[in-house]
């Protein structure tokens, strides 16, 4: 299973990646996908919400069950990715094909940058799910 | 955790494993869209050795079969087997079952001799319940540990085991069985039924026949150029509900009758008493208040089991057993127990998710 080493995780199977300063996307990792099978549905009604740490920011359908996303730090959510959305006619199957990539979920802005440090890294989670 | 003889055998292909019913059960292999989709339109084997089997034979054998399930088995010949299920004084479901009648020299000593096949989940349960309830002197043994169960479905499933055995799977009518030599193993039992509706057989042998069945159909199969897959209990729901069949825990329990679930055409009311019948008989007359629907989820989001049900005005009319996304219609689809004045095809109701309220509406059975 594919882990990238840029990346930070939560034990909740969420990645984060900082693009530039306090700006990140987040996403859910390729375990949690393998484990959740085919999306069916992706909900984030939390755009322009300001949330804490390990807050729900949204929730994913999968065919045999749902479960919540988690934020991996504090900040505001800036987009949805609109390529998940299905009310627009987008494929939440993107997530598993692609859940670094073109399955990222949203897009925040960080408020505490300091919490990054207490995420884990590529090595911390492969040895967590693996 | 029980095992089956092939938990092994799953996990080495690295199966996403499951307790289901205290077994350590294959969900999936790859992905349960794949997976279903091989079993409508190729071929798939499934493990279904954590199913029970009980046989009951001799005298009394028929009379208390009669007693506690609702179906005619009477009507039974040998070589045929029918759906059933077992009711409570109250005419709510002890579990539903396939009721076999083995043929001469097919552990029946000499005497007529049933096989019964239940849920997992209530293998228990039946045994005390059958047992209690056998004042006729039948005997009755219970070969669940002993007896693996096989799951061969899918448009090219015959074709893909013929080789293994000298009888003609064609030939062999839906719901009959017969005993033959299978894939080098003696005394296997090859029953045309199946959960799916994809077509295909089911094959019961001793546990340890089962390992080297698993491999010699998929030799057979790659053979004949047929892409045998293995499919976990996860494609097994998403097939089982689009056809509408009942999963018991979900669709039905020991506080909803046949009547309700949609399942009158095994429930025989003509054929003599059998426990819950006066109820069953009067609820008939009666009408039911409640009837088990499919309907269609106007939405991606899918509709799951206990999400209740309500009418335009927001009032609860009734509650989600089984949902799913439909991987051949690409749809969300489920079954639900409401009142009868909404049970007609084409109503439209309100699923709620707790958060949002989806739109649904009544489709006839089966989906597909």
């Amino acid at each position: 299973m594919n882990f990238p080493a840029d990346l930070k995780y939560t034990k909740e199977h969420e990645w984060i990646r900082v693009i530039e300063g306090n700006i990140a996307y987040v996403g859910i990792t390729d375990f949690a996908q393998s484990e959740l099978d085919e999306l069916v549905y992706v909900e984030v009604e939390t755009i322009g919400e300001t949330l804490a740490k390990d807050e729900v920011f949204g929730t994913v359908e999968a065919v045999k069950t749902t479960s919540d996303l988690f934020m991996p730090v504090s900040g505001k959510v800036l987009e949805f990715n609109p390529r998940l959305d299905e009310s627009d006619g987008d494929d939440p199957t993107l997530v598993n094909a692609d859940p670094y990539g073109d399955g990222w979920i949203i897009k925040i802005e960080m408020t505490d940058l300091t919490e990054l440090e207490e995420l884990m890294d590529a090595e911390a989670y492969s040895n967590l799910v693996e | 955790m029980k095992t089956t003889p092939l938990t092994d055998i799953h996990i080495a292909l690295g199966a996403k494993m499951t307790d289901f019913a205290g077994y350590n059960m294959p969900i999936s292999y790859t992905s349960l869209k794949e997976e279903h989709l091989a079993v409508r339109q190729e071929a798939g084997i499934f493990d279904v050795s954590h199913m029970g089997e009980f046989v009951i034979r001799g005298k009394g054998a028929l009379d208390l079969i009669q007693k506690v399930t609702t179906n005619d088995a009477s009507k039974l010949k040998l070589g045929q087997a029918q759906y059933s299920c077992m009711t409570n004084a109250n005419g709510g479901i002890v579990d539903d079952l396939l009721v076999y009648r083995l043929p001469e020299n097919m552990m029946t000593n000499g005497e007529d001799a049933y096989m019964l096949v239940v849920n997992a989940s209530n293998i228990e349960k039946d045994w005390n319940w059958i047992s209690q309830h056998n004042t006729f002197g039948a005997e009755m043994i219970n070969i669940s540990a002993q007896t693996g169960l096989l799951a061969i479905q899918g448009p090219k499933a015959i074709a893909a085991i013929q080789s293994l055995c000298t009888i003609d799977l064609q030939q062999l009518r839906y719901y009959t069985f017969a005993k033959s030599d299978f894939a080098g193993q003696d005394n296997i039992l090859i029953s045309a039924t199946g959960y799916t509706g994809a077509g295909g057989v089911e094959i019961y042998g001793r546990n340890e026949q089962i390992v080297s069945i698993w491999h010699e159909v998929f030799n057979a199969a790659k053979k004949v150029g047929i892409d045998l897959k293995p499919i976990g209990l996860g494609a097994r729901d998403t097939l089982r509900l689009e056809k509408g069949y009942c999963l018991y825990g979900n669709d039905l329990n020991d506080t909803t009758t046949p009547l309700e679930a949609g399942l009158g055409w095994i429930t025989k009311l003509q054929k003599g008493n059998f426990i819950g019948s006066d109820v069953l008989i009067k609820q008939k007359e009666e009408g039911v208040t409640r009837k088990l629907v499919g309907f269609v989820v106007n939405d991606r989001r899918v509709a799951r089991h206990d999400y209740l049900i309500e009418n335009e005005q927001g009032e609860e009319i009734g509650k989600v057993t089984s949902g799913t996304l439909s991987p051949s219609l690409d749809q969300p689809i489920g079954t639900g127990y409401v009142h009868t004045p909404y049970a007609q095809e084409g109503t439209s109701f309100f699923v709620s998710t707790g958060r949002k309220k989806l739109e649904a509406k009544v489709v006839k059975l089966p989906f597909l």
